[in-house]
């Protein structure tokens, strides 16, 4: 990837992240005021002394704990993540193996120009790895316990180079935003629902009837639909959003090494072995190097694999970094990847 | 017309506050780069006396192994002292390859050595050792990528105009010279390993 590729894909991730935070920030404010819009059309032909909704109560405590949300998630998303895994922060590393994962760590920073990130381990024998942060300055890398004893020194190597690559395009940004904000958001929408179910709103749009009432249930259903769908629709975001990355975090990770081969190996192994990575949620799949839940769909190219992968197929991965290595071989330079 | 003019006057401004900008970016790029090196070859240097010491018993009788390592470091410290992106690269890339040379070979003896390796302070060592010799040849990389964005961004035209503005002078890239790749290890079967 050249510097103008590398430019042009931090850019679009500042763009992206700021999108994100305000499609959630108008999420909230539209759950809130259109609650409250709902809920004053619905009371507006009510009898004299009953309780007329006038003033937007909903819309402004949803936009206000939306925006501390949104805070917190900007400051505390990699915490969050980190504790998620259940994964710690290695220090003083004792074991050989520990010792070389900071040493590659080191070795990576270095070739990619970035400040060496923490390193943290997730006590996990299924072989994963992720990064997260806000910047470059304040990132993790954190690797499960299996890969340590899954991949040699190499290989190591090309998995720590594919994380720092996403530090360096600046992707761990708006995926840990996007880890902390959708989590937030199916969590709301799950409360909600079950909040509706129980009846605030069913017995009152009952008894009010009218064009009023009526364009008020209307408000209501859109704004049921939307919170229902609020996490489907998040959720494919976050996946259209992580997939592409893979392919350009895979070519700066051959960049980086100039071993593209020993990635594709690595790769090779984490799909052999293919359990579900048990320590991390679903939540934050999109952060990882192969799909943590073990799902198939990575194997097979094809509609449904590109709709609901939160990765791209481990096959195109290994063969376009095969291509890469070859590439390598012949010329000596590693060109535009695919 | 004289609004044409100021107008031509001001692009031109704008431009050359932004192409000199560029070009001193590069240059602390560059300069950030070689520093890197610099770190990294102070830590390779700093290991090697560990090493050293760490093998020196078990091999007493390699001993020309030990002083190539012992020398070419001595060498390569004298030359470091010296080096800077816009001279000594060259003299310094050749004491390194040397250093690199002798290093390898100080390995393939420590191979052959199993009872030297299982004594574990052997094995971090290597470790360490591998390390540093990726750390090296990883910021070479990168000042090596950084440098050639540097030297073709002061010479292409438009930039080349305001390069003597910025001081911008070619730098010397970090290339690995023949010496250094033909010194590959050599290895002396009719020496037995002491078991």
């Amino acid at each position: 990837m050249s510097d103008a590729n590398l430019f042009v894909q931090q850019r679009s991730n500042r763009r992206r992240s700021a999108l994100l935070v305000v499609v959630f920030l108008l999420f909230f404010a539209w759950i809130g005021f259109g609650g409250d819009y709902a809920y004053s059309l619905m009371t507006a032909d009510a009898d004299p002394g009953a309780y007329r909704h006038t003033f937007p109560w909903f819309g402004i405590a949803a936009t206000a704990l939306a925006i501390g949300m949104a805070w917190y998630g900007w400051r505390n998303g990699p915490k969050q993540v980190l504790w998620a895994a259940g994964a710690w922060e290695l220090v003083n590393p004792a074991k050989p193996e520990e010792q070389t994962l900071v040493n590659v760590v080191e070795e990576m920073a270095i070739a990619s120009g970035v400040p060496r990130p923490s390193v943290w381990i997730v006590p996990d024998p299924d072989p994963n790895a992720f990064a997260t942060g806000i910047d470059e300055r304040h990132a993790h890398i954190a690797v499960t316990e299996g890969m340590l004893t899954t991949v040699n020194r190499d290989e190591l190597q090309g998995v720590v180079a594919h994380e720092i690559a996403h530090i360096r395009n600046h992707d761990v940004k708006l995926m840990t935003l996007l880890a902390a904000l959708v989590g937030v958001m199916a969590l709301i929408s799950d409360g909600m629902i079950r909040t509706g179910r129980h009846g605030r709103f069913r017995g009152r749009s009952s008894g009010s009837g009218g064009k009023k009432g009526g364009l008020g249930a209307l408000v209501l259903a859109i704004w049921l639909v939307s919170i229902i769908l609020a996490p489907l629709v998040s959720r494919l975001l976050a996946l259209a959003v992580s997939r592409k990355r893979e392919f350009l975090a895979d070519a700066s990770a051959a960049q980086f090494t100039r071993n593209p081969g020993a990635l594709a190996a690595a790769l090779r192994k984490i799909e052999d072995v293919a359990q579900p990575t048990k320590a991390i949620k679903r939540g934050t799949a999109h952060l990882c190097i192969a799909d943590p839940l073990g799902r198939r769909s990575s194997v097979k190219d094809g509609f449904f694999a590109d709709l609901v992968g939160t990765h791209p197929p481990m096959a195109t991965r290994i063969a376009r970094l095969k291509a890469m290595a070859y590439q390598l071989e012949r010329t000596g330079t590693i060109g535009e990847a695919g | 017309m004289t609004w044409i003019f100021l107008l031509l006057i001001v692009v031109v401004v704008i431009w050359v506050i932004t192409a000199y900008n560029g070009l001193i970016q590069l240059k602390g790029d560059t300069l950030n780069a070689w520093k890197q090196i610099d770190v990294q070859l102070k830590r390779r240097h700093d290991l090697i006396p560990n090493l050293v010491n760490a093998v020196r018993g078990a091999m007493d009788f390699e001993r020309e192994t030990l002083e190539a390592v012992i020398q070419a470091r001595n060498q390569a410290i004298k030359l470091q002292g010296d080096a800077a992106p816009t001279g000594g690269v060259k003299q310094l890339a050749a004491a390194e390859a040397q250093l690199s040379a002798a290093l390898s070979r100080l390995n393939v003896v420590v191979e052959q050595y199993p009872q030297l390796k299982a004594t574990g302070n052997i094995g971090q060592l290597q470790e360490e050792l591998t390390s540093t010799e990726n750390r090296v040849s990883f910021s070479r990389q990168l000042y090596n990528d950084t440098a050639t964005t540097y030297n073709v961004r002061q010479a292409q035209f438009p930039w080349n105009l305001v390069a003597g503005l910025a001081k911008a002078e070619p730098v010397e890239l970090w290339e690995i010279t023949e010496e250094g790749e033909r010194a590959v290890p050599q290895v002396d079967l009719s020496k037995k390993p002491t078991v």
